[in-house]
């Protein structure tokens, strides 16, 4: 095996280095914080001028998942905002496979620049992980599709300027069947956003849809084929998109606040963050090994389901046991004084929960890796 | 240079001749013959004509000249079928002896991985039992020794052929000073991590098939999600094992000055990797046999059952460097550097 990032990834990653020094500042990180969106748009700015996000966008330009595991695994350990980004980044890839002429020389620009983010209608109230048995319907009216229904955990919709919309077009077909995919931009009239709270500080929406009127340029990919165009999203996303080193930072942070408050020379202490740094590496190695794959013309969906189990599992180990080790002082929030590791302690703490939720839960994952991996019966 | 998480091409094929002569020549049946002492004189004779004893040693010694990648792939095998033989310890000891005899695998080698006592005693010296060289540090030195075996050790949970060995009887040869050793530690370290991976996929695949015909209630135990769950984490654990353990083969192969930038999480120095790669593969390989076993049902503590013999080896081979403990703390000293005072 070989380990090294060839001369030009090298020279990418440096690049990006260099921009996340000058554009992720600690001002940056923590206006993630006070609005609770969790995006840059001076950092997303910069890297569409400079042509790294058409660069790294799988299908256009050079594409090599490997270059979009260094940019994401940058961003994601120096605790950037890029949460939108790469969701408007998968997206543009599945515009780039499944869309017409007309779809990418419309959408694909506006996403490539830095300009424009896109938040995710998947979810519904009362459909997460049964995704397939959303209700939300489109119907066809002469011309154009009317819209009607609503959607959960819409992130970014405040700020977005595309919405993805999954919805069902015909209740006779079997559920993953009768699926179409919408794209269609926020300001179309009858949406209506509303802004949900959550633990982790950030502001997801739940989002409504009323007599939304849109044509066939909306529909992306084929009528009643949105289980496929959803399937699309998820081969892009990979799991090289971030994800999987949110513990690099923390333990960063919370070292700081242990050695210069002479509680680092515990053993126990030491131990449990030496233990922490393996599984930090480890997740980085399964990150990078779906990206390799994916580089190799494979799909790694069940590898990137592994990924996302272990390295979950291994960020919230961690806030859990950076927390209990700071007692108090890992309670305490930003911009509080004595506050661990200037407040990242407490704000993991609350963070982690989230992550073996969205983008797939651990048991969805763990469903998958005995049934594909392991070969045993189909549980449910 | 670019990544590459592959196999090589000659890799796959020593994968293919190792897993194939041990699934011929070493069925579970032969760890069994060979408990309590855990060595069989006539498997090693038979690795021996494999070429396996001396394939970590130059060419112009007589050896293979394999790089470490090579060895990994060989010691995963080695730890899948729990073969009763002192391989990992014996190409380990390798890395800096070029003895004729032990390139050939006339005479068997063993690493004392902790320091002799005050009296120059090397206690619980894996492999001690049956090597006739022993390599280790007594004071600031790095001896070698070489002396009779005395085939016979005390009985222990891993049924490995451990015994206490004298620093300072025998014909004694200082090879350099206490630092010397280090290389050889870290290579035990990366092939005992490696070694413990297949003592995980094997458990994994014992496991697998064992709920999958198992019946309960109607149904296979496998059809059940309790039981799914707590196997679907093993595949994880072992590949993430298996990643870190060639990327620690690789670091010590081709990479000079690497780095310990854990704030970044940019690791390539291979010692530290090496012991990373032994904690993971220890924590993954005592897991992996702990559910197995725990999914054989009462069967899995029967005696007749093989799982119980890679559950005891799991532990066995882990435990022998010292406790995980006094093993993550020598890592954080990498880490971190040492704590004053």
């Amino acid at each position: 095996m070989d380990f090294a990032l060839s001369s030009d990834v090298v020279e990418f990653r440096d690049e990006i280095r260099s921009i996340i020094r000058e554009f992720v500042t600690p001002e940056i990180a923590d206006r993630m914080h006070t609005t609770g969106v969790f995006d840059a748009p001076e950092l997303n700015l910069e890297l569409g001028r400079r042509g790294i996000l058409e660069r790294a966008c799988p299908g256009l330009a050079k594409g090599d998942p490997i270059e979009m595991y260094v940019m994401f695994n940058e961003l994601e350990k120096a605790g950037a905002p890029y949460d939108g980004l790469a969701v408007a980044l998968m997206i543009a890839a599945v515009v780039n496979k499944l869309g017409t002429d007309e779809q990418k020389e419309r959408i694909i620009p506006s996403i490539i620049s830095g300009e424009a983010l896109v938040c995710m209608g998947y979810s519904e109230a009362d459909f997460g992980s049964d995704l397939a048995s959303i209700k939300t319907r489109a119907i066809k009216d002469g011309d154009e599709w009317v819209i009607n229904g609503s959607k959960m955990w819409t992130t970014l919709a405040q700020v977005a300027e595309w919405l993805i919309l999954l919805t069902r077009t015909d209740l006779d077909l079997p559920k993953h069947k009768g699926l179409t995919m919408f794209m269609l931009p926020m300001n179309t009239p009858g949406i209506t956003v509303e802004p949900v709270h959550t633990l982790g500080t950030e502001i997801t929406n739940a989002t409504w849809y009323d007599d939304v009127r849109v044509g066939d340029e909306a529909v992306l990919g084929d009528e009643n084929g949105g289980w496929r165009t959803m399937t699309t999203v998820l081969a892009f996303e990979r799991g090289v998109m971030g994800g999987t080193n949110a513990g690099v930072p923390l333990l960063r942070h919370f070292h700081e606040w242990a050695v210069a408050n002479g509680v680092f020379n515990e053993p126990t202490t030491r131990e449990r963050m030496a233990r922490s740094i393996i599984d930090m590496q480890v997740a980085t190695l399964l990150t990078m090994r779906s990206a390799w794959i994916a580089a190799s013309g494979g799909m790694p969906g069940l590898e990137g389901s592994m990924t996302k189990v272990f390295a979950v599992e291994a960020y919230q180990r961690a806030s859990g046991w950076t927390q209990a080790t700071a007692g108090p002082a890992g309670l305490l929030q930003f911009h509080e004084e004595g506050a661990a590791g200037e407040g990242f302690v407490e704000y993991d703490a609350r963070h982690s929960p989230v992550m073996s939720i969205y983008g797939g839960t651990t048991e969805i994952n763990r469903n998958n890796i005995a049934e594909r991996h392991l070969g045993l019966p189909k549980s449910r | 240079m670019s990544v590459d998480l592959g196999l090589s091409p000659d890799q796959e094929s020593i994968a293919e001749l190792f897993n194939g002569f041990f699934s011929n020549e070493a069925p579970p049946a032969v760890a069994r013959a060979a408990e309590p002492l855990g060595f069989d004189r006539e498997l090693w004779n038979k690795v021996i004509e494999l070429g396996a004893p001396g394939m970590g040693c130059a060419v112009e010694n007589g050896g293979g000249g394999a790089s470490l990648g090579d060895l990994v792939v060989v010691a995963e095998t080695v730890g899948r079928s729990i073969a009763p033989i002192p391989l990992i310890d014996h190409l380990a000891a390798l890395s800096v002896l070029t003895d004729a005899d032990l390139v050939a695998g006339e005479a068997i080698a063993a690493v004392a991985v902790r320091p002799a006592d005050a009296n120059g005693i090397w206690s619980l010296v894996p492999a001690g039992a049956v090597a006739d060289v022993v390599i280790g540090v007594d004071g600031d030195e790095t001896i070698v020794i070489r002396s009779a075996p005395p085939m016979s050790g005390p009985r222990n949970h891993g049924s490995m052929p451990l015994a206490d060995r004298s620093a300072r009887e025998g014909t004694r040869t200082i090879l350099g000073p206490a630092s010397l050793f280090e290389v050889v530690l870290d290579r035990w370290k990366l092939l005992t991590a490696a070694a413990l991976v297949g003592i995980a996929e094997t458990a994994k695949e014992l496991g697998v098939a064992y709920v999958k015909e198992r019946e309960q209630f109607g149904v296979p135990v496998g059809s059940f999600q309790a039981v799914q769950h707590g196997l679907a984490d093993l595949p994880v654990a072992i590949d993430g094992g298996r990643l870190l353990t060639h990327k620690a083969a690789w670091a010590l192969d081709n990479v000079t000055d690497g780095l310990i930038d854990w704030a970044n999480n940019e690791i390539t120095d291979g010692p530290t990797l090496a012991t990373m790669a032994f904690l993971f593969a220890a924590d993954g390989a005592i897991m992996a046999t702990d559910r197995s076993l725990h999914y054989h049902g009462g069967y899995g503590f029967a005696e007749e059952y093989d799982i119980q013999m890679y559950y005891r080896r799991a532990r066995g081979w882990s435990l022998i460097l010292g406790d995980s403990t006094s093993v993550g703390l020598s890592l954080a000293d990498r880490l971190f550097g040492t704590v004053e005072g």
